[in-house]
This record gives structure tokens, C-alpha cells and sequence, in this order.
């Protein structure tokens, strides 16, 4: 098995310590950062995949995500140098008046391990708040959690705030309890995530054309 | 001193719905845990916003939920009913709007009486707005004034019973759930909580006694349901979930310490055990909460209940009607059988609630933990505990035990995927330390102490 194949193997078992160690064993000896990037994201990919068939629990991908961010923090340094970015950039939150987070954090835990940049916003967060991120980071992405339905409303007005912001080529994804795609639809968000497990695949698919 | 060093209650035979040692007559002449099972509804606005603007439409919203429950609840002649108020963010932090909604519901409620002789009672559930600040600021500041004025306000507008949904603990709970770490789940729940807990109720006490009210209860829910429902998405493991559930009673305990008196709200699945401990009546919601989450716990929940709720349901029109008339009706069905069997005596309520506990017990974990023999085993570790950090150990060690010993005997089902997590919960409790300063030292190096405010629980 080679070094990368290796650090995929100690991704997918949460080991970080052997991540930290092969991540540099694979720097040491001049593997290209991009190459590497993959091996941690192949890792984490099939993490994801086994999360979504139920065959682990969110403490096991937590702890995979964790080895991942040692290894990432190796790593850093060398993609800034090459130029190489997350897939893309988003940002995330939970809408005004709702303080309801663990779906959220969920989320915001997938899109890391697939190597989007994350800003999470938290919670109660007001719609310029999200523009001004999304305008900040450059983001491609913005996702927004609502578990009240009295807190629906407040996922409406910041779509259309964040639609009439104009940001270039910005998609929104919207998830939470009592969201369902056609409200998605109602309120013009191009994306709706059901559960965590199916936020990367749809990210990917809003991104990709995006 | 803690006033529950032994069990109210420790035959589980004894631990039945509708039956409790300590009954709570209302004004209106209910007698919660008196041998009638109550139906307890409670009802929640559709898709709508809540300002100054839409107050007058909330208003409505609410008038037309109350008179169409109590319509039909007069027409199906229940011997009571128990109507929970539990307000939206919003009518706590604009404390007025929640005391109106309650004089709407309380009005209703009286003429409901009047016309019909339909006896009910009302429970408040102010929102626990203190996390609208993070880090939540949990002993002074405009929100919590605000839930004081709203507790205060609704007591006076015609709610009887004072509850709520209290949240202390919940910003390291919420993180010790995502990495299933019991140890963190212990000191949210029985460090952190139980001193929140101390001190928000020992207020609430103040506030009930003012208005001449009752305390009736608090729940977990943001910590044991939100286990359990993150375990019935698949997120995290059901034994894990039905451990948290166990060691969340010592926090819930803290209400009846200081002066709570029952029923036990709804939502905390944690009930049986208190009332094992207490004595007092408790609600409980279980198949017929369906409308509001899903649960594991659908029939066994019934058997020790004193009133029976649907946890909330929006006003929606369903084909019978108004969803909160169909709820009514719902619980109120549910409410007659378990009144028929108490009726018959102690052996016909003990063959409905042998049904009960059966049909759910051996499919889930967090079922398995809430069957009467279980909720006293782990009433007794819990009140023979010295302190609340022992309590929360003990409790958890004795939910594994049980778990242990049901798989072992074929009488509960665990997926493959569950059984390594009875190793790992027991581990970690087994390498805390005895004393609680000595864990206290070592856990605030492990939790992100810039979630809470470390004064405000007394760290």
C-alpha cells in the first residue's frame, strides 16, 4: 500500500495521529499537495458514504473530520503556495429568531470533510449578515437552517435578500425540520437538503452549475 | 438537603399510569395522578410571523385553535383537560404577547366551563430565551427579566401551572451529543445543568408563590430528545441516546427540589424515573406527539403517565378538521382506555400497561430504560448518589447495566452497529474521576469554554 493510500486508510479509521504522520512522511518525500489533498478527501468520501448508508454514527465521522484537520494543518502551507483553493467557499447558518444548530453544525461538518471553506455563521443570524459574508469569502454557496415554522419566514426573506444581493453565481441551499423542497421552491432557494448525509451531493450538484 | 434520598415509589407494580402517591388538585377540582389519566393539548401557530403587526392575526390563530379543541373536547365529555401554552420566542421576549395569548386561551377555557362544565386547567411553558445571547447569559440581563415578567404574566392571566423547557447546559451538551462523549454529556447535564437548574428554579418558585400558582416541571428535551431524535435519524447510536436519557433525570430532578410539584412536562421521557423518585404526577406524549417528532417510546411512555399530550401540533386543516380538534380527539380516546382498565382496578391497568411497556421495550434502547423495573433501578442509583456528578455516573453505569442485561437475555433487539457503544460509554464513565472538583479540573480543558459563561454556573 502506498504512503497516500495509506493516509486515505487512516482518514476513513480516524486515526489522526497516523494522518498527522503519514501527511508528513508524504511531504517529506515531495508529493505534490494536490495529491495529497485527494488522498485525505478520498478518505473522508468514503466516511461520507458510509454515513449516508448508516454503517457509522456521527462521533466516528467526527472523529475522521478531526484526523483530516491535523493532516490538513500540515498541508496548508504547501496548497497556499501552489495556489490550490477549497472546491469552493460557503457560508452557513441558522435564519433569524431560530437558535436551533445541531443540523446546521452537521452540515457545515460534511462540507468541511469535503473540502469546501466553510464560514459558519452560527445561529439567529439576520440576512445582512449573510450577504456580507457571502460578499466577504467570495462564496459560492450559502446554506440556511430553520427548525421553527415561525422561523420560516425569515428563511424567505433572506433568500430574496441574498437573491436581489446579486452575487455572482451564489446558490442557496435551505434545510431544517419542517422545510420541504417545494417550500424551497416557493421561496426561490436553488437547493434543498432533506438531511445532513445529502448536503455534499446536493452542494456538488449546485455548484457544479453553477 | 436533598429531600429525595429514597424512592417515592419502588414497586414497579406501583409505577402505573393515571396513580400517583402525591396527586395535584387544581382549582377547577382535577385531580392529576388521582386514577384518571388527563388528555394534555397543545397546539402551535402554522407558517407565520410574530410581530406587533401580526399580533392581532396570532391572537385569532390561537382563539380559533382553543374554541375548536374545546368544542369537541365538550362534545366527547373527557373528565378533564389540560391545555399547555407553550410560547413562541417572540411572547417571551415581548412579554405582553404572551400574556395575551394565555388570557385568550383562559377565557376560552372558563367558558368552556361554564357552558359545557368541561373542567380544565392551563399550563404556561414560557421559552427559555436566555440562549437568544451566546455565550447565553444566564443569571440577569433584559432576557431573562423578560421570561420573569412572562411567567408572572401568564400566571395572572389564568395559566395554573408554570413549566418550561430550561436549556442550561445545553451549550456543551449539544457538542458532547455530535461526538458521543458521555463524559461531556455528564457535566452539561449534572454539573452545569443541575446548578442552572438550582437557581432558575428556585426563582420560578418565587414567581409561582407570588402569583399563587403552581411549579409544575421541567424536561431534557433539548438534551434527551434531541438525542433521541438525532438516534432516530441514524446520527447517533440509540443506546447512546437511552443512556443520555437516564442521566438526564438528575437534572430534571433539580425542579422538583425546589418546589416543583408536578406534572412533569410532556416532553421529558425522563418522567418515569422522577416519578419513581418524587411521587408526583407527570405528563407524558408518546404515539399521539407523532405530529411533532417521531419516537421509539409510542406506547411505553403511556404506562406511567398522569396526563397524556400530543407535544404540539400546528393549526392545520386536516380532512377531520383543524389538526389541534383532531388531537384533542385523538388523546381523548387514547385517555378512556386507560381510564376504562384503571376503572376495572390495579389488575386491568396493569395488563394495559404490560401491553404497553412489551410492545416497545425489546425494539429500542431508549424504550428498554423507561420500563417500570428499569425507571426504579435507575431511581435508586440515582437518589443513593451523594451528589449530582455521582448521580449522573451512576445513572449512566446502571442504563448500561440494564442494556447489558436485556441483549444478554434476549429481550431487547440491538443493531451490531449499537453494541460496541455499551463498551465505550462504560469505559469512559469508568475512568472519571470520584470527585467532582477533580472532573471539573479536568473537563473545562476539554470543552470550548467560550460557548458559556463559566460564573454563571458556578465554575
Amino acid at each position: 500500500m502506498t504512503v497516500l493510500e495509506q493516509l486515505t486508510e487512516a482518514i476513513k479509521k480516524g486515526n489522526r495521529n497516523e494522518a498527522k504522520r503519514l501527511t508528513q512522511e508524504a511531504i517529506n518525500a515531495s508529493t505534490g499537495a494536490r495529491q495529497i489533498l485527494d488522498a485525505l478527501v478520498a478518505g473522508m468520501d468514503d466516511v461520507g458514504r458510509r454515513f449516508q448508508c448508516y454503517e457509522i454514527f456521527v462521533p466516528e465521522m467526527l472523529i475522521a473530520s478531526r484526523a483530516m484537520k491535523e493532516a490538513m494543518g500540515l498541508l496548508e502551507p504547501l496548497l497556499v503556495k501552489a495556489g490550490i483553493k477549497p472546491a469552493f467557499t460557503a457560508v452557513i447558518g441558522t435564519v433569524q429568531g431560530d437558535l436551533h444548530d445541531i443540523g446546521k453544525n452537521l452540515v457545515a461538518m460534511m462540507w468541511k470533510g469535503a473540502n469546501f471553506g466553510v464560514v459558519d455563521l452560527g445561529t439567529n443570524v439576520p440576512a445582512e449578515k449573510f450577504i456580507a459574508a457571502a460578499r466577504q469569502h467570495g462564496a459560492t454557496l450559502v446554506g440556511l437552517s430553520a427548525l421553527l415554522t415561525t422561523t420560516m419566514p425569515a428563511m424567505k426573506q433572506t433568500v430574496t435578500a441574498l437573491k436581489e444581493a446579486k452575487l455572482q453565481g451564489l446558490k442557496v441551499v435551505i434545510g431544517g425540520a419542517p422545510i420541504t423542497q417545494s417550500f424551497a421552491n416557493e421561496i426561490g432557494a436553488d437547493g434543498f437538503a432533506p438531511d445532513a448525509a445529502s448536503a455534499v451531493e446536493v452542494a456538488r450538484k449546485l455548484v457544479a452549475v453553477a | 438537603m436533598n429531600p429525595y434520598s429514597e424512592l417515592a415509589i419502588t414497586d414497579p407494580n406501583d409505577l402505573r399510569f393515571g396513580v400517583s402517591p402525591k396527586p395535584l388538585k387544581t382549582r377547577r377540582g382535577m385531580t392529576i395522578g388521582g386514577g384518571i389519566v388527563y388528555p394534555e393539548l397543545n397546539f402551535t401557530l402554522p407558517n407565520m410571523e410574530i410581530t406587533a403587526a401580526t399580533m392581532p392575526d396570532v391572537l385569532a390563530e390561537y382563539r380559533q385553535m382553543i374554541t375548536g379543541a374545546l368544542s369537541r373536547a365538550a362534545e366527547l365529555e373527557p373528565p378533564g383537560l389540560v391545555v399547555e401554552f407553550e410560547t413562541l420566542p417572540p411572547m417571551t421576549q415581548v412579554p405582553q404577547w404572551g400574556i395575551d395569548v394565555t388570557k385568550v386561551l383562559a377565557d376560552a377555557m372558563e367558558d368552556a366551563y361554564a357552558k359545557h362544565g368541561l373542567k380544565s386547567v392551563l399550563r404556561a411553558t414560557p421559552n427559555d430565551t436566555r440562549e437568544f445571547e451566546r455565550p447565553p447569559i444566564m443569571r440577569s440581563g433584559v432576557l431573562w427579566e423578560n421570561m420573569l415578567k412572562t411567567f408572572g404574566g401568564c400566571a395572572d392571566a389564568g395559566a395554573e401551572l408554570l413549566s418550561i423547557e430550561s436549556v442550561g447546559g445545553k451549550e456543551v451538551h449539544d457538542e458532547a451529543l455530535q461526538a458521543g462523549d458521555i463524559q461531556q454529556v455528564i457535566f452539561a447535564l449534572c454539573i452545569m445543568g443541575t446548578r442552572d437548574m438550582k437557581f432558575l428554579w428556585t426563582n420560578l418558585k418565587k414567581v409561582a408563590d407570588r402569583h399563587g400558582v403552581k411549579c409544575a416541571g421541567d424536561t431534557a428535551c433539548g438534551f434527551g430528545n434531541t438525542a433521541m431524535v438525532l438516534a432516530e435519524q441514524k446520527l447517533i447510536s440509540r443506546v447512546f441516546a437511552a443512556v443520555v436519557r437516564a442521566i438526564s433525570a438528575v437534572r430534571s430532578l433539580v425542579a422538583y427540589e425546589c418546589g416543583a410539584v408536578g406534572p412533569g412536562k410532556d416532553c421529558g421521557y425522563e418522567n418515569p424515573i422522577l416519578k419513581a423518585i418524587t411521587g408526583f404526577p407527570m405528563a407524558m406524549e408518546g404515539k399521539t406527539a407523532a405530529c411533532a417528532h417521531l419516537s421509539p417510546l409510542g406506547n411505553i411512555a403511556a404506562a406511567t403517565c398522569d396526563t397524556w399530550s400530543n407535544e404540539s401540533v400546528q393549526n392545520v386543516k386536516l380532512l377531520g378538521g383543524m389538526a389541534p380538534t383532531c388531537y384533542v380527539e385523538q388523546l381523548i380516546y387514547d385517555c378512556r382506555i386507560m381510564n376504562a382498565a384503571l376503572a376495572e382496578g390495579r389488575d386491568s391497568a396493569l395488563t394495559l400497561q404490560r401491553w404497553m411497556v412489551k410492545s416497545d421495550a425489546g425494539l429500542d434502547p431508549q424504550a428498554n430504560v423507561l420500563t417500570p423495573f428499569n425507571s426504579i433501578e435507575i431511581a435508586k442509583a440515582i437518589v443513593t448518589a451523594p451528589d449530582n456528578y455521582a448521580a449522573g455516573k451512576a445513572a449512566a453505569l446502571t442504563a448500561v447495566r440494564l442494556l447489558r442485561d436485556g441483549y444478554a437475555a434476549g429481550n431487547l433487539k440491538l443493531a451490531p452497529r449499537e453494541i460496541p457503544w455499551l463498551d465505550t460509554i462504560q469505559n469512559s464513565v469508568e475512568e472519571m474521576p470520584d470527585n467532582e472538583s477533580k472532573f471539573i479540573g479536568q473537563i473545562m480543558g476539554a470543552v470550548d469554554t467560550s460557548k458559556f459563561v463559566a460564573k454563571d454556573y458556578l465554575l
